[in-house]
């Protein structure tokens, strides 16, 4: 005889009040966080004493200073990503196709640069390449010039770091690319008579495209939202991130937040078109069959003898700025003045980070408020994917309100750092309708908001890709066998997500940690962030502390990243 | 009364309708099976058993009660999936128990059901081993044993043999069929193998394009597919275009082919009678065909004239493909002596084993 049904606690009611208060959830922030502060900025810039008026874009693009910011950001943009494809596609080709010593080393340090806070990358570079830096003045004392050989100002130096900083997407992503790209493809063009050439044209590239331009996206937006690096060496070329902060330094608060919409614009116009663009040169990917192409051993002395140069060269130019800073970290203040490099050392500059409570407070601030994002960030995916993710005969939502959802989710990410904490500090300055009398700006809970919105879409895309690598068998087979809804998240869905999930969430710590563009425009004495500090120093010509605050920046990042790719590979 | 019934069950994605209006009835005790194409709408069907899937019509009963919006959870079906659906994350013993601690069995119970499991599928003292340590066909076991352990009152298949390798396949086979048959348990067996089905189910039915064909017990399906399309699936037949052309209504039936315009004698029951002058499908297995080299008896009934054209040997036996003035026929013979490419031989069609189609 059959059995009778199994009789399970489990009351459909309770599932879906659950369900009702994670979509109040999502709802709340997505309106609080993105769509409100958006919409103010949107209609502060379009009203003038109480009235519509696009007289602020009118005033504000007739300056010709505005309209050479927007265009220097632009160019300054179309150049970094011309420049980054060149060396990361080449150094992809190279790294990717060939075997030769030096190979690993380079593999291995290519990414550095993502990793690194712009703002230490930054100080970093003048350390480094700076007029008063340790190359210059090697060069200057080996050649005995009487003054620095080169100054580090200008489009030249922002082009330079923006390479650096920013080649590894291209790297990475074509590096990826290639390797997921069949090599019987080339073989058999090559059988039907082409040669090489044709084959790179006709079947790599166009294989290779999609990488491409979500390489050329995330360079494009990476450095439209560049804020340091014009800061420090960017001389007389105005950017917008820039003219944003001077013009809030100065309190001319509607040229802000009208630049602001200026560059949000900008930044999601380019959103738009580049995933237009892909969208008509994305194949139907079938499945690869065959294994990518196996790497050429070089064996010839003087090509092998030239690519591991090659290898080492690249690998020295990764390293050197990081190598630098730590240099100086250990450098008596005030014992850098003409020499190459320090004349004296010692633990000074760390002890002054322990002793001095100013110094160890900015770290108990920024640990605090990345911390709080971060986990924030992670319930906050669950929250978002639980809903977007739900099959549609277990989802209340209607596709089209899926899609909403992602979209707002995305909006964050794809707008600069200063345009997210200007929203904020606008949306919030004052007595709002959607908070009542309380004053967001000024408190401390303004840098933790900021960094979550910030963050927040990596740590949803963590949590997606895991929650999309799950067969959707296992949570049907746990159905089977008698698990209600609750069970199966728990003893299935979650266990399988949490390390791509925690990855995420530390990767949003360990940048929310050194973020400067937009702790910039809204820290208040109450949450001064390590890159505040960093920044000061370097103002007060502190420059070994400003280098010893970035070592240990760099320390906690590198300790969090290991334990992430640690996580990374229990998943796989 | 019927364990399990489907009516008129259909389900549509988008603009395609995967499942048509299907209607089946499974008796306690039964191993049935679902034999079709890649796409027919076996698993669709499969999963709404389930109830990993909601019909958009018709009702689906099991034990006199309405079943058809019931949570997957509620309905204590086991089910083992073609992929198996392991659990990465859990060893061997928390995988069969998953089912038991949704039950919130006590751990003694637990234990020794999830031994005996273990035991049934022949894995004893697998219980400590990681999933992704065992062999393919380990894996499966497991599966087997995760979904007997909740003493399912439905145990259903989802091409669960598919994964395997040819030799590791049949043997499970025969295991699956001894070990459903000593738990008393019901089954229904989706596939697209109609040997694995002929072997393992009491009963097939043939889904085809979303539809339900024709049920029946394996040997009927095969000698009498009575359907072009089930013959078509069911594969290497000889289907050959013809028109009844006796209009007696005896049982035998007349029929002129198209090709090469023989006459065809074929065993008609009343039910099976075509009308007159429409083209239909008779069929014949190529193993039923005869192959005569020596001058016979003329007056053979459906003794067709016919060259050799080509021998393919395949081993056990060989295929020999035939033109009969015009009609290609295909037969299948153990040994292919005296035959040669080019000669002439006579292609006899018994009677007995020609079906005449519907669906022409």
């Amino acid at each position: 005889m059959p059995k009778p049904l199994a009789h399970l606690p489990l009351s459909s009611n309770r599932i879906n009040s659950l369900r009702l208060i994670l979509l109040l959830i999502v709802a709340a922030v997505l309106i609080y966080g993105i769509v409100y502060p958006n919409l103010t900025i949107l209609t502060t810039s379009l009203q003038q004493d109480g009235h519509w008026t696009l007289g602020h874009y009118s005033d504000v693009l007739s300056q010709a200073g505005t309209l050479e910011a927007i265009i220097n950001s632009i160019v300054l943009s179309v150049g970094t990503v011309a420049l980054c494809a060149l060396v990361g596609v080449s150094l992809a080709f190279l790294f990717e196709r060939y075997s030769f010593p030096g190979r690993r080393l380079f593999g291995v340090l290519a990414a550095l640069p993502l990793v690194l806070p712009p703002l230490v990358g930054t100080i970093a570079f003048i350390f480094l390449l700076g007029e008063s830096g340790i190359l210059a003045r090697l060069i200057q004392s080996m050649l005995g010039l009487s003054s620095a050989p080169w100054t580090l100002r200008g489009w030249t130096a922002l082009l330079l770091f923006h390479t650096y900083t920013m080649y590894p997407f291209f790297y990475v992503l074509t590096a990826a690319g290639l390797r997921r790209i069949d090599a019987s493809l080339a073989e058999s063009a090559r059988s039907l008579g082409a040669n090489r050439i044709t084959v790179l044209r006709r079947v790599l590239l166009p294989q290779l495209t999609p990488s491409l331009i979500a390489a050329a996206l995330l360079t494009f937006m990476t450095s439209m939202a560049s804020f340091s690096a014009p800061l420090f060496f960017g001389g007389t070329v105005r950017v917008l991130t820039l003219e944003i902060y001077r013009a809030r330094q100065r309190g001319d608060l509607s040229v802000a937040v009208t630049e602001t919409v200026v560059l949000a614009v900008i930044s999601l116009g380019a959103l738009i078109l580049f995933q237009r663009y892909e969208g008509t040169r994305r194949f139907v990917a079938a499945a690869m069959k065959g294994a990518p192409r196996p790497r050429t051993v070089i064996k010839r002395g003087a090509a092998r003898a030239v690519a591991t140069v090659a290898a080492v060269f690249f690998s020295l130019l990764l390293v050197l700025p990081v190598l630098t800073l730590v240099l100086v970290s250990f450098a008596r203040e005030g014992s850098w003045t003409t020499q190459t490099i320090p004349a004296t050392y010692g633990f000074a500059n760390y002890a002054r980070l322990i002793n001095e409570p100013q110094a160890s407070e900015v770290f108990v601030n920024s640990f605090s408020m990345a911390a709080i994002a971060a986990v924030a960030a992670l319930l906050w995916s669950f929250s978002v994917v639980t809903l977007v993710a739900a099959r549609r005969s277990e989802s209340s939502l209607s596709p089209y309100w899926k899609r909403l959802i992602s979209l707002l989710v995305l909006v964050p990410w794809a707008l600069p750092g200063t345009v997210v904490a200007v929203s904020i500090a606008e949306a919030y300055g004052q007595p709002s309708p959607l908070l009542g009398p309380f004053v967001l700006v000024g408190t401390f809970w303004i840098l933790p908001v900021v960094y979550f919105l910030r963050f927040m879409p990596l740590v949803v895309r963590a949590v997606q890709a895991s929650m999309e690598q799950i067969d959707p068998a296992l949570p049907e087979a746990a159905g089977s066998l008698g698990a209600n809804a609750w069970r199966r998240f728990m003893r299935v869905t979650l266990p399988l997500v949490w390390p791509g999930a925690i990855a995420g969430t530390l990767l949003a710590f360990v940048i929310a940690l050194g973020e400067y563009v937009a702790s910039v425009l809204v820290f208040v004495p109450v949450n001064r962030p390590i890159s505040i500090a960093i920044a000061s120093e370097m103002r007060d010509f502190n420059l070994g502390t400003a280098a010893a605050y970035g070592v240990v920046l760099i320390g906690i990042i590198a300790i969090v990243m290991v334990a992430a790719g640690k996580l990374e590979r229990l998943r796989g | 009364m019927p364990l399990l019934s489907l009516h008129n069950i259909s389900k549509t994605y988008g603009e395609t309708r995967a499942v048509n209006d299907v209607c089946l009835d499974v008796e306690q005790g039964e191993f049935f099976g679902l034999l079709g194409p890649s796409g027919c709408g076996k698993t669709t069907t499969l999963r709404m058993i389930a109830g990993l899937e909601r019909p958009d019509a018709g009702t689906i009963s099991f034990d006199g009660t309405d079943i058809t919006n019931l949570q997957p959870e509620r309905r204590g079906f086991g089910m083992v999936f073609q992929n198996y659906a392991l659990f990465p994350h859990l060893n061997v013993f928390e995988n069969v128990a998953f089912g038991l601690r949704a039950r919130h069995k006590a751990k003694d119970e637990m234990r020794a059901r999830v031994d005996s499991a273990l035991e049934l599928v022949q894995l004893p003292g697998y219980d400590k081993r990681r999933v992704d340590e065992l062999s393919g066909g380990q894996q499966q076991r497991v599966a087997i044993a995760r979904a007997i352990a909740i003493e399912p009152a439905l145990l259903l298949f989802d091409e669960p043999l598919s994964n395997l390798d040819v030799s590791l396949r049949e043997e499970t086979r025969s295991e699956l069929r001894e070990l459903v048959n000593r738990l008393r348990l019901t089954a229904v067996y989706v596939t697209h193998d109609q040997e694995e089905a002929y072997a393992l189910c009491d009963r097939i039915s043939v889904m085809v394009g979303g539809k339900i064909m024709r049920t029946g017990k394996p040997r009927e399906l095969y000698e009498q597919p009575s359907d072009v399309s089930v013959a078509r699936f069911l594969g290497r037949n000889n289907l050959i275009k013809a028109m009844r052309v006796s209009s007696s209504k005896t049982s035998e039936g007349e029929f002129k082919t198209l090709e090469g315009g023989h006459t065809l004698h074929l065993q008609l029951s009343a039910d099976e009678l075509q009308p007159l002058n429409q083209p239909v499908f008779l069929a014949i297995r190529p193993e039923h065909v005869r192959v005569e080299t020596t001058n016979g008896n003329d007056a053979t009934p459906n003794r067709l004239r016919a060259e050799i054209r080509e021998i393919v040997f395949g081993g056990a036996t060989s295929m020999v493909r035939l033109d009969a003035n015009g009609l290609a026929l295909e037969a299948l013979v153990l040994e292919p002596n005296g035959l040669r490419v080019g000669g002439t031989c006579h292609a006899v069609l018994p009677a007995e084993r020609l079906s005449a189609l519907k669906n022409a």
